[in-house]
């Protein structure tokens, strides 16, 4: 089943009046893969997701995400992914425990299923001593993995992330990635936005956005094969400095 | 409905434990009300007043007692000649002064008339308007016992009656005045800030993205609110009753349903403000300068609109609080029933819908 297409894109563009934001992009993600969305600020990294996240209608061109039609079917996408934004947004004034309960309930969950998911949550985080904290109260890092964990909940076939790892140190960022990689093996495709280039190496396949256009798309050992260089992080300048 | 309900406890847990939105939705409400019932009045009671008497006979001496003995005016000094007037006002104690001109009685006798000169402090117009129309009404008086055995030729006595509020307090306009600012206050206000919160802070985007539909995020936001405005709106009613003695002639249910429309009215007011602000401090603002100040100063509540520069009447017309206190004073002192304020009710229903479809409107092209 790893053949199998979750997200296909063709075309799709996305205008603000005379400003191409998107501009015809075309790629395809499978089932299971951690596909990984790079770009500079304002490459339209963020309108490209949420034209796929049914936030926001695109201008022209198709796509589908889980099976499903970003035109017509947006609030079939809704229910089969998951998101996680740049902000980690829990409710800093809900603790743990409320906040799983809020966000089993608002995509459906009965309640005897939020309570065995809460309990699987709380003993693979080691959350015992906080689950009746306030988020408000907890580090960066914390929030970070509970809002993954979070995003997961109801089980969705793709999850979105939107820079998760911004302004957290970089332990807690090859943890947060193993929490990726085992969602991955789960089966749940994860579609990541993010700016570190190192992270850009963990991805299965990357894309690369410049000025609205995806200009480099493969795996990373193929991407840096192809621009001659060690690491993505010369690849991603390489690809900018071009379009220069 | 069972997310819904989840949703709503969520609400109910940000409003419960932020000690600032608890103050302003419970603390602010008793506070004003006391406010306004107790100590801030229009009535006159106890001014001080101060007497020059050149004359010194029975008739005036008759006058400064009665004046004393009325509970709105206490003889706070007598004054010997001109030039202690000034002073007395500067000291700021005395609202008045009395001036009998010499001989009075013996012009009054002699000449079928005399003269009194009040002199008010005319600081504050309105205070001062009163005290004058309060003693003019006291001298009237006392004219019309020395005259009682003379039959005048020709007479037009007035008697006055004030209906629906015979001892004119002015609690009995405050009440209603501060119910209405209250949930203006609370429904508008506070949805709005809760709603641009969810904005502020990305939570709103997280439930955009998740299967609720952003209608029911809005009255999921709105509900816990429509909730507490009614509580307010009871507790007031209750308070106006048993502290104020402010009598209810009309239908209470009437009164409940008013109510609830004009909650309805605040929160797609708070509803359209939030979709045209993107931080809690614009939207505080907003409410605060857009909503609140034109409630208190241009409804009616303090300042009579009869008397409002005709450009200010105008601009009263499209501020559904003016509306809503003329229909529960209609409910509450004449105890008049729909049929009498139809259209008022009519007013807040169209506004209300109106909020409701720009709010729509621009939500959608946010979403865009």
């Amino acid at each position: 089943m790893t053949d199998t297409n979750v997200i296909q894109v063709e075309n799709l563009t996305k205008k603000f009046g005379d400003f191409v934001a998107v501009n015809a992009i075309t790629f395809e993600v499978k089932k299971g893969e951690i596909f990984g969305f790079l770009g500079a600020n304002g490459a339209g990294k963020t309108t490209a997701m949420k034209m796929l996240i049914g936030i926001s209608k695109p201008t022209s061109g198709n796509a589908k995400v889980a099976g499903f039609d970003v035109f017509t079917n947006s609030e079939d996408i809704k229910k089969n992914i998951g998101y996680m934004s740049q902000k980690f947004a829990l409710y800093d004034d809900l603790t743990v425990k409320e906040n799983i309960t809020f966000f089993g309930g608002i995509y459906g969950l009965s309640r005897k299923k939020i309570e065995e998911k809460r309990q699987l949550l709380v003993e693979e985080l080691g959350l015992q001593n906080i689950v009746n904290e306030l988020v408000g109260s907890l580090p960066l890092g914390w929030k970070q993995k509970i809002s993954f964990s979070v995003a997961l909940l109801h089980e969705p076939k793709i999850v979105f992330l939107d820079e998760p790892t911004g302004g957290v140190d970089p332990i807690t960022r090859r943890q947060f990635w193993e929490m990726i990689y085992k969602a991955s093996n789960n089966g749940t495709t994860v579609f990541v936005t993010t700016h570190y280039m190192d992270e850009a190496e963990y991805c299965d396949r990357v894309s690369i956005m410049v000025e609205g256009r995806i200009e480099a798309l493969d795996t990373p050992k193929k991407l840096k094969e192809q621009f001659k260089v060690n690491s993505m992080n010369d690849v991603f300048l390489k690809l900018a400095r071009n379009i220069e | 409905m069972k997310r819904f309900a989840g949703f709503i406890r969520k609400e109910f847990y940000h409003i419960f434990r932020d000690t600032r939105s608890l103050f302003i939705l419970f603390g602010m409400p008793i506070a004003q009300v006391l406010l306004f019932g107790f100590a801030i009045t229009n009535e006159i009671n106890n001014v001080d007043v101060a007497f020059f008497d050149k004359s010194k006979d029975a008739t005036t001496q008759e006058i400064i007692n009665k004046i004393s003995a009325s509970k709105y005016f206490t003889n706070k000094q007598m004054i010997t000649n001109d030039a202690e007037i000034e002073p007395v006002f500067q000291k700021g104690s005395v609202k008045a002064v009395l001036v009998f001109e010499k001989d009075f009685s013996e012009k009054l006798t002699k000449e079928n008339k005399t003269y009194v000169q009040i002199i008010t402090d005319a600081t504050d117009p309105n205070t001062s308007n009163t005290i004058n129309s309060y003693l003019n009404s006291i001298l009237q008086n006392y004219q019309l016992e020395i005259n009682k055995d003379i039959k005048a030729p020709f007479q037009i006595n007035s008697e006055t009656r004030n209906v629906y509020n015979p001892e004119l307090k002015s609690v009995f306009t405050f009440v209603p005045g501060v119910m209405t600012v209250i949930l203006m206050l609370v429904s508008a206000m506070m949805t709005s800030i809760s709603i641009t919160r969810e904005k502020e802070l990305g939570t709103m985007e997280i439930l955009l993205v998740s299967p609720l539909k952003p209608f029911q995020v809005i009255l999921g936001k709105v509900f816990p609110y429509i909730f507490l405005s009614v509580i307010n709106a009871i507790v007031i009613v209750l308070m106006s009753i048993f502290i104020f003695k402010m009598p209810v002639e009309g239908s209470l249910f009437l009164l409940g349903f008013e109510s609830v429309l004009f909650i309805i009215n605040a929160l797609s007011l708070g509803i359209l403000i939030s979709t045209i602000s993107s931080t809690q401090q614009t939207a505080m603002m907003i409410s605060l300068m857009g909503l609140m100040l034109p409630v208190i100063l241009l409804s009616g509540f303090i300042f009579p609109i009869a008397s409002m520069a005709s450009p200010l009447q105008v601009i009263s017309h499209i501020i559904p609080a003016k509306w809503f206190i003329i229909i529960i004073k209609a409910i509450m002192l004449k105890g008049v029933g729909l049929s009498f304020i139809w259209k008022e009710t009519l007013i807040i229903l169209s506004m209300t819908l109106f909020f409701i479809i720009v709010s729509i409107k621009k939500y959608k092209i946010r979403l865009e």
